[in-house]
């Protein structure tokens, strides 16, 4: 099913402030086995001029994407949110995430595409901290498969 | 801010140390709890061949994450990135077994641009397939 092409350039609403916990951090570091000590060590993090421990380049991506999934579950929209992949994700800094932070996410779909079957959506998402300095973008590209032919 | 790397010490050219990442089952288990990421796809086998998958595959943002740490190993500060993005090219296939996959991860020196900043390119593979495609970071150097 085609998308509709009304959605592009659609913003949503800032997201509530997602808290960001010293040990959350400490937690995914682990998971993906990084023992870079700016993640857990608040004065390894101090020594490289941080008020707190950072976190890893990707650990936004559990925010923006639960964002993401608010508008991409938009009934109105119309995606297969069954049949979605990750297609392509980019993220740019204006400064690392780090504990303490209190984050918003403002999502904008910036483009719907179908091809060969496939629908296509890129969203946006600013992340902002408490003071309204910007933190981070995350640009996440979703593709619904086609479905097979019954 | 406090990369250990000189702008002046690279070249385009320049290789990253490479790396390589191994991955099984209770790694995928791991990082679904630590990043709230629960599609049945990264630890369910039967859910992964149904919805027609050879078997459960990782998650793209865990190969995303481990293939930036060739960066940040090398610059020491990970708030040094400015930039990363990939293109989640072939998915990365995660047998139950004790071995799981490995993922290789090389990097180089791609272009030296304004700013102290760089632009590394990534090649990640597995099971000698790619599986990250324009796979990118601008690194800010001392």
């Amino acid at each position: 099913m085609a998308l509709d092409q009304s959605f592009v350039g659609r913003s949503y609403p800032p997201t509530d402030p997602y808290e960001v916990g010293r040990e959350k951090i400490r937690e995914f570091a682990e998971a993906v086995g990084d023992t870079n000590p700016a993640y857990t060590d608040p004065d390894a993090a101090k020594a490289l001029g941080y008020p707190d421990v950072i976190a890893p380049p990707t650990f936004v991506f559990s925010i923006t994407f639960k964002a993401a999934g608010d508008v991409v579950r938009d009934p109105q929209l119309g995606l297969d949110y069954s049949r979605v992949v990750h297609g392509d994700q980019r993220f740019a800094y204006t400064r690392p995430v780090r504990a303490g932070d209190r984050l918003t996410v403002t999502s904008t779909i910036e483009a719907v595409k179908s091809m060969a079957g496939n629908d296509i959506l890129d969203v946006r998402g600013e992340v902002h901290d408490e003071t309204g300095e910007h933190v981070v973008t995350a640009w996440t590209k979703l593709v619904a498969r086609a479905a097979e032919e019954a | 801010m406090a990369a250990k790397i000189a702008y002046a010490d690279v070249e385009v050219g320049t290789e990253l140390p490479a790396q390589t990442f191994q991955v099984t089952r209770a790694t995928l288990v791991q990082y679904a709890g630590a990043s709230g990421d629960f599609n049945p796809i990264h630890w369910n086998e039967k859910f992964a061949v149904e919805v027609g998958l050879p078997d459960v595959i990782a998650h793209g943002m865990f190969t995303m994450a481990e293939a930036v740490r060739v960066v940040t190993d090398w610059v020491g500060d990970p708030g040094a990135v400015a930039e990363y993005g990939v293109r989640f090219t072939k998915p990365v296939v995660v047998p139950n077994d004790d071995e799981g996959a490995t993922i290789e991860v090389s990097g180089k020196v791609a272009a030296k641009l304004d700013d102290n900043t760089v632009r590394v390119d990534l090649l990640a593979t597995s099971a000698g397939q790619k599986v990250l495609g324009m796979s990118r970071a601008l690194v800010r150097l001392a």
